[in-house]
């Protein structure tokens, strides 16, 4: 059974949520659905639960950062797979920098808590209804959101206090070496 | 066989060898040395790809044991510890408490570019090479090395073992 051309199923959504879709882009065969996220959650359930798409499986969840001049700033992207008819689609919401939010797909899927998480610590997109929204790969007390465009590459002038807390105990722990080097 | 004056043979430098007597004379430093180069146990830190040919020299091809050189799991019965890979912040306060936990003597080989100086990654989340909160022995550089390159870092660290004096001792 071969699935959906994408093509169908974008224009299948607008039909479906002719307020919620904003835009369907096409860019060298791969078709980019966007999605007002005030809809996102009622967008995925019916791409999830329609039995002629069954979107079982998220492959994937991540934010994007499109930069200050760009609004809205933020969005965050799905990419969804049908393992019953092998086919795909790849949905944007856009969140606004000043009201960071989106809803969780944690309900649908319930693996998009991990990707939600990442996506927070990343961007500093908050997940609402998240059952446990905390950051998965920085520190927990590490302070801002290291994929943001306008997040220093070699990091703020303020040193995380983790690190700070190791460089002072390598200085106190010198007098305790058997071998001076 | 060439005896000196007090008819012991030279078999080694610094090694004097009573015939027939079963029995060596040296020195405590050239024996413990001896013991500690030729049993060096280390501690695995494997952070990254470095570690993929950590694991090549520790297999059957390139053998380390047979320099004596087996990897333990465990900090409190290693000798030295192999950093690598690329160390993150989050991971500094691991990789030292590790260290701390090691009985002493005990020695650090830095090993890869990441590990020596940061190696690529020059951001927010990586340590500029581990020396900034670790005492390093040998160098590696690489990204990464080949095995081969480690196994000459050991021998390295082997050769500075060797050169120890009052290792033993409170004298050091």
């Amino acid at each position: 059974m071969s699935g959906m051309e994408v093509q169908k199923i974008a224009e299948r959504l607008a039909r479906a949520f002719p307020d919620a879709i904003r835009e369907v882009v096409g860019f060298r065969g791969q078709v980019t659905v966007i999605v007002d996220r005030a809809s996102i959650l009622d967008v995925l359930q019916l791409l999830k639960n329609e039995p002629d798409l069954a979107f079982s499986h998220l492959a994937d969840l991540c934010g994007i950062d499109l930069g200050k001049t760009h609004e809205p700033r933020f969005g965050v992207v799905y990419t969804l797979y049908s393992i019953q008819h092998r086919h795909r689609i790849r949905l944007r919401a856009e969140v606004p920098a000043d009201d960071c939010a989106i809803d969780s797909a944690g309900e649908l899927w319930e693996g998009a808590a991990w990707h939600e998480r990442e996506c927070y610590d990343m961007f500093g997109i908050a997940f609402r209804r998240h059952p446990d929204l905390r950051r998965v790969l920085m520190p927990e007390d590490w302070q801002g959101h290291p994929l943001r465009k306008d997040y220093p590459v070699e990091g703020p002038a303020e040193q995380w206090p983790g690190y700070t807390e190791v460089l002072r105990k390598a200085e106190e722990f010198k007098k305790h070496e058997l071998r001076k080097r | 066989m060439k005896k000196d004056d007090a008819g012991l043979v030279e078999v080694e430098d610094g090694v004097r060898a009573i015939t027939g007597a079963n029995t060596i004379i040296t020195s405590v430093d050239k024996i413990v040395n001896w013991g500690r180069a030729s049993s060096l146990w280390p501690m695995t830190f494997g952070l990254a790809c470095c570690a993929i040919e950590m694991m090549a020299a520790g297999a059957a091809h390139l053998d380390l044991d047979r320099f004596g050189i087996i990897f333990r799991a465990s900090p409190r019965q290693s000798d030295c510890m192999i950093v690598a890979g690329t160390v993150t912040m989050k991971m500094a306060p691991v990789v030292r408490k590790v260290y701390d936990q090691m009985p002493e003597p005990r020695y650090v080989i830095a090993m890869g570019s990441c590990a020596c100086s940061g190696g690529i990654f020059k951001t927010y989340s990586t340590v500029q090479g581990v020396d900034t909160f670790l005492p390093v022995d040998v160098y590696i550089p690489g990204c990464p090395p080949r095995p081969e390159a480690l196994i000459d870092g050991l021998l390295k660290l082997q050769n500075l073992i060797r050169k120890e004096e009052f290792s033993w001792s409170r004298w050091a």
